[in-house]
């Protein structure tokens, strides 16, 4: 099977862009700013490919680089280099990196869909959970508002949220049906790609374990290729069947997840790995 | 090198508007014309009205009319408001055009809150005075994100607004100033006319102009141009009406209607626009 979103020589630096800044960066020096330069090289030369129906995790201690991976895929930011092709967008034959920024919000319509780890950097908490699905589902051109309402509840019933509130503002409910909500309105046009932040962290433990069940079930069911960023081995292991593990923003290792909890060969993989064992 | 002056005259006699601003408003209703449902920014002017009070249409009006030109101002349908009668009656001393209050006999027509009952033909310009143009301020502040969602016809917050009313109230509640998308590209909100004139405005022969003062803002509808109010398919778009109303002056059920409360309880309905009312009472006796 062939990958539906693709990834080559990301980078992003912060501050000057140049060679200069790269040199005395990276796992092999311990830090990710620059020495010479004073920038912040928070991710170099990160390339993977997903395929559908498949997850892929991203594993690192905060400031690895993981989340500014995310970020630049999903189109909230620019990166410093590389590029990008999704097979739902010009049959992957285009660099999404290079559109405008019009046009990469229009593939998060139904393209690319993101969970940030914040519900409210996804939602608007004073709109109804319905009212959120719906942003979507018009975004993509639907103007039927007995099919809207009939989508948005389809939806709420897969991530498991009681319709009883589908009329309610957001506000008005807890963290873990919150991030529901946000992945129903994810979920809404199809979307071939799903990123996933965080998806638990902010989430107590039982709460967390609801949500990453279902993550687990949709990603099943649905065939989508899901990119999932975590700082924890347990998200990883739980949903994701390869995994890359980031350090000072460049990749370390990647392999299989069975193989890389039970066998890690880098230094820094085994760390994380010790500690999430415990 | 050529001075201003050189290049545009002396501005002639100096007056509450001067040559280079008629100019300035001239051009953004050009740029109005050509991008039809584009907010055209302008410098607006200090008028001798107070900005909100129609200081926009004022200027657009005084833009537009030459001493040749028939001036109607209505208010609510009303020639005789305060408003309207000393808006007129400001333009006409300063122009030196007609004052006329026949819709038919009118070359422009500046107006608050209604598009007159007659028809308008292709000779004729509207102008409406605009006390908010701006469709998205109801669900977003962020000026910046407002442009944007204009530039991307992004206008998917719009219909959740309009998703939530449905949802808490079962109807569409918005009246006045129904947001309409422009040719199909730009949404505007064709304030403060109600629901009931939007129609008169879809592929109009008529080139009608919003001009809002306090926001420095000039937009346009050209005339033979789609203006469909947002809606979604299975709740169709209603304007106002109440059955068995007629006006109790010209008996008419099809012209737009307010009511008139009376002291015993009782209510009875007069014409807004009342240059159409008087016609068509002449017209049945």
């Amino acid at each position: 099977m062939s990958w539906a979103l693709k990834v080559e020589g990301l980078g992003r630096v912060y501050g000057e862009e140049g060679p200069r800044s790269l040199t005395g960066t990276g796992p092999e020096h311990g830090t990710s700013v620059s020495p010479v330069t004073g920038a912040v090289v928070a991710a170099w030369d990160v390339g993977f490919e997903v395929e559908p129906g498949e997850a892929l995790g991203v594993v690192g201690e905060s400031g690895s680089g993981k989340s500014t991976v995310m970020r630049c895929v999903a189109g909230d930011e620019r990166p410093s280099r590389g590029s990008a092709y999704l097979r739902a967008y010009d049959d992957g034959a285009t660099d999404v990196l290079a559109l405008d920024d019009g046009a990469r919000r229009r593939l998060r319509v139904d393209r690319v869909a993101v969970v940030y780890q914040d519900p409210a950097a996804g939602l608007d908490l004073d709109t109804s959970a319905g009212g959120n699905i719906a942003e979507r589902l018009t975004a993509a051109g639907a103007r039927n508002f007995g099919r809207i309402r009939d989508r948005a509840a389809e939806l709420l019933e897969l991530t498991e949220v009681p319709l009883s509130r589908m009329d309610d503002p957001v506000r008005t409910f807890s963290g873990g049906m919150r991030q529901r909500v946000q992945i129903a309105k994810a979920l809404a046009n199809r979307p071939p790609v799903l990123l996933l932040d965080e998806p638990t962290t902010g989430l107590d433990a039982s709460v967390a374990a609801g949500v990453l069940d279902l993550l687990r079930n949709l990603l099943e069911r649905l065939g989508v290729a899901a990119v999932v960023v975590s700082h924890d081995f347990g998200v990883i292991e739980m949903l994701t069947r390869r995994v890359m593990v980031m350090q000072h923003g460049r990749v370390v290792e990647t392999g299989l997840t069975d193989q890389l909890l039970e066998d890690p060969q880098h230094p820094y993989s085994q760390r994380l790995v010790a500690a999430a064992r415990g | 090198m050529r001075t201003i002056t050189e290049l545009a005259g002396d501005g002639g006699p100096r007056g509450i508007f001067d040559e280079l601003s008629r100019r300035e408003v001239r051009r953004a209703a050009l740029t109005a014309v050509a991008v039809p449902g584009y907010q055209v920014p302008f410098g607006s002017r200090e008028m001798p009205v107070a900005r909100g009070w129609g200081s926009g249409g004022l200027q657009v009006t005084l833009a537009l009319v030459g001493p040749g030109d028939r001036l109607k101002v209505i208010d609510q349908g009303e020639d005789g408001g305060v408003n309207a009668s000393n808006l007129r009656r400001l333009v006409v001393g300063h122009v030196g055009c007609a004052e006329e209050t026949d819709t038919r006999a009118a070359t422009v027509i500046q107006s608050r809150h209604r598009v007159p009952e007659t028809p308008l033909r292709a000779d004729q310009v509207l102008v409406l005075q605009v006390p908010v143009p701006e469709p998205l301020r109801a669900v977003e502040s962020d000026v910046r994100e407002q442009r944007r969602m204009h530039a991307e016809a992004d206008y998917s917050r719009m219909w959740v607004g309009l998703y939530e009313d449905v949802v808490r109230n079962g109807v569409v509640t918005k009246t006045a100033g129904y947001p309409c998308m422009v040719n199909g590209r730009y949404l505007i909100s064709p304030t403060p006319i109600p629901r009931f004139d939007v129609p008169k405005l879809d592929r109009a022969e008529h080139l009608t102009l919003f001009g809002a003062g306090r926001e420095k803002r000039i937009y346009a509808v050209p005339p033979h141009t789609r203006v469909e109010p947002l809606v979604f398919e299975d709740i169709p778009f209603e304007v106002e009406h109440t059955p068995g109303a007629a006006c109790r002056h010209c008996g008419s059920d099809g012209s737009y209607l307010v009511e008139v409360p009376a002291a015993d309880g009782t209510v009875s309905w007069v014409c807004s626009d009342t240059d159409f009312c008087a016609r068509h009472r002449e017209g049945r006796s």
